[in-house]
């Protein structure tokens, strides 16, 4: 008897399992149906069927768990969308406590990074006058906090929390140590590339518990993709706050300029960068992300542009004008390209075999790469002739870094879609070359001001 | 003989808060009353009746707990609350009224043929 009563236990177990599978199902109907199921059981029992016989007609009357899902789905249809952080209810109370503790951490971590940029304050430095000092620093603000916000939820060690805190130091001393000007190109490229680099330092963070793998190394571009959405998404939120705020203020004769200015905008643009790190850690396997839909979105129209515009070169013959700007919108789209490159491999099945998307890809990234040649024909050229600038070195200098990025992706591409190169391999290039972009980034900061003579 | 599906469907909220008006019960259990009533000509599925006791708890008109009854396994009670007895008192006047219309039809003298005197659709 009782060792019917165990195989019994074992397939309400099963059951149960495939119960819980269903994002349709919650446990408590998981707990409902089950009595349910039990009292079905006992009943047949009782009529003399054996437990095991009981037991499948007793699974058969519910019928199947397709139908019965849908019928809950039509009473439950707000499952099927989000089950999201706020709410409180988790599976179990381990993910709970869990849970609550993040958010916890993610709130005191907030608070610090929108408190961090009022600090300057106290030294009589202020938001919107003293731009050449807080464009520098504002990654210096926030990032720190998701740093430690990632560090803390990995339990990093001791170690690395001190390299952490060190590249962080050494970021403040590239943007505040040089004499640099206001005006000069060094403060601007300082602005845009101390962010890159700090970046990076928030990915040693997030791949704090195992560094050396390149999973975690993919996780880390996953997450920046979500993070990224996330930021863009509560920065329109901000907006919309924003016009609110000043449109209703001002319907009642109060200015609330300096308060959105001074606090509103900055607390919350630092708190949001903690924010959206928090989100994309507390929903990464719940909802589908959407960095590698944009990316399924958007790699044919990319492609279409590309073709249609080396095709309109071809016949028109002139010349590309290389001003500096047009230098930086070739490394922007080489950036695009590489995103969209990087996000379709993040999302991609490893061991799906080639397809017509892997060959899309590769054709994106030809054409990319044969538009980029053309420009750096053309900008070598140029700066032969009239000598260099910080400005055209660093663009150059990312043209190069990702020029050859993409080539060996387009090479590794190739062999994927003739079946000659697995995958992995493509993966694993882009996992390896992440420190070039990060070294370069700090290059440009800490190396190029000296060189250039603080220009 | 089956009862159609769409009458199921129709009269089941009703049954539901009947049921729980004589006593609060759970799933199993009002399944099994809603067969007996029927002499199981009722064809109820677990698809139909939780949904519809998560459907009514959602309203208000029933209260969901879960208890431990002693000697037997924890389970999911429900209790019919005052507006689920109002809603059963609508239900069972709107009911009553269709019950009455129909019985007074077919108590009438040649009730095949006058349905198909009328003209389906009419003038209009």
């Amino acid at each position: 008897m009782t060792e019917g009563q165990d195989e019994l236990e074992a397939q309400f177990a099963q059951w149960r399992h495939y119960v819980q599978r269903r994002r349709e199902l919650r446990q408590t109907d998981a707990d409902e149906l089950e009595d349910h199921l039990r009292g079905s059981v006992d009943e047949l029992v009782s009529a003399g069927l054996h437990a095991d016989e009981a037991f499948l007609v007793a699974v058969k009357r519910m019928g199947s768990l397709d139908d019965l899902s849908r019928e809950f789905a039509r009473e439950h249809s707000e499952r099927l969308w989000k089950q999201l952080v706020l709410t409180g209810d988790t599976d179990g109370p381990v993910a709970d406590t869990r849970s609550r503790r993040d958010l916890f951490a993610m709130v005191v971590c907030a608070l610090g990074a929108a408190a961090s940029i009022k600090v300057p304050e106290l030294f009589g430095l202020e938001f919107e006058r003293d731009g050449a000092f807080y464009a520098p620093n504002a990654a210096l603000f926030a990032f720190p906090w998701l740093a430690a916000f990632l560090a803390w939820r990995r339990k990093a060690p001791r170690a690395l929390m001190g390299v952490l805190l060190a590249l962080f130091a050494l970021g403040a001393v590239a943007a505040n140590a040089y004499p640099l000007g206001e005006e000069s190109m060094s403060v601007v490229l300082t602005s845009i590339h101390l962010p890159i680099a700090l970046w990076f330092v928030v990915g040693l963070a997030y791949v704090s518990d195992d560094l050396r793998s390149p999973r975690r190394r993919m996780d880390f571009i996953r997450f920046t993709g979500e993070w990224f959405v996330y930021t863009v998404l509560i920065g329109l939120g901000g907006g919309v706050l924003i016009g609110f705020t000043v449109g209703t203020f001002s319907a009642i004769g109060i200015s609330p300029e300096t308060f959105v200015g001074q606090w509103l905008v900055p607390c919350g643009g630092m708190a949001a960068v903690v924010v959206s790190g928090w989100l994309v850690e507390a929903k990464q396997s719940v909802v589908e992300n959407i960095a590698p839909v944009l990316t399924r979105l958007f790699t044919p129209l990319f492609t279409l542009v590309l073709l249609a515009f080396l095709v309109a070169f071809g016949i028109s013959s002139g010349g590309i004008d290389v001003e500096r700007e047009a230098l930086i919108l070739f490394d922007l789209l080489l950036v695009v390209v590489l995103a969209l490159l990087l996000y379709s491999i993040s999302a991609r099945d490893p061991l799906a075999p080639p397809g017509l998307f892997d060959k899309l890809q590769l054709a994106l990234v030809v054409s990319a790469l044969a538009i980029d040649v053309l420009v750096l024909l053309e900008i070598t050229g140029r700066i032969s002739e009239f000598g260099t600038t910080p400005n055209k070195a660093a663009a150059l200098g990312e043209n190069i870094i990702l020029l050859a990025n993409l080539t060996w992706a387009a090479w590794l591409l190739l062999g994927l879609v003739r079946r000659s190169t697995p995958f992995a391999a493509l993966e694993r290039w882009q996992t390896t070359y992440l420190p070039v972009f990060a070294v370069w980034a700090w290059i440009v900061v800490l190396v190029f001001p000296p060189v250039f003579g603080y220009l | 003989m089956k009862v159609a599906k769409d009458l199921v469907a129709a009269s089941a909220t009703p049954m539901v808060l009947g049921i729980l008006a004589e006593a609060d019960s759970y799933g199993y259990a009002i399944l099994r009353r809603i067969n007996e009533l029927s002499g199981g000509e009722l064809d109820w599925t677990e698809g139909l009746l939780y949904p519809l006791l998560h459907r009514l708890e959602r309203l208000g008109h029933v209260e969901a707990t879960w208890q431990t009854v002693p000697g037997e396994r924890r389970r999911k009670y429900y209790r019919v609350t005052e507006s689920g007895l109002a809603e059963l008192a609508e239900q069972r006047r709107q009911w009553d009224t269709v019950v009455d219309a129909l019985k007074e039809i077919w108590r009438g003298p040649g009730d095949a043929r006058s349905f198909t005197a009328i003209p389906l659709g009419g003038p209009a």
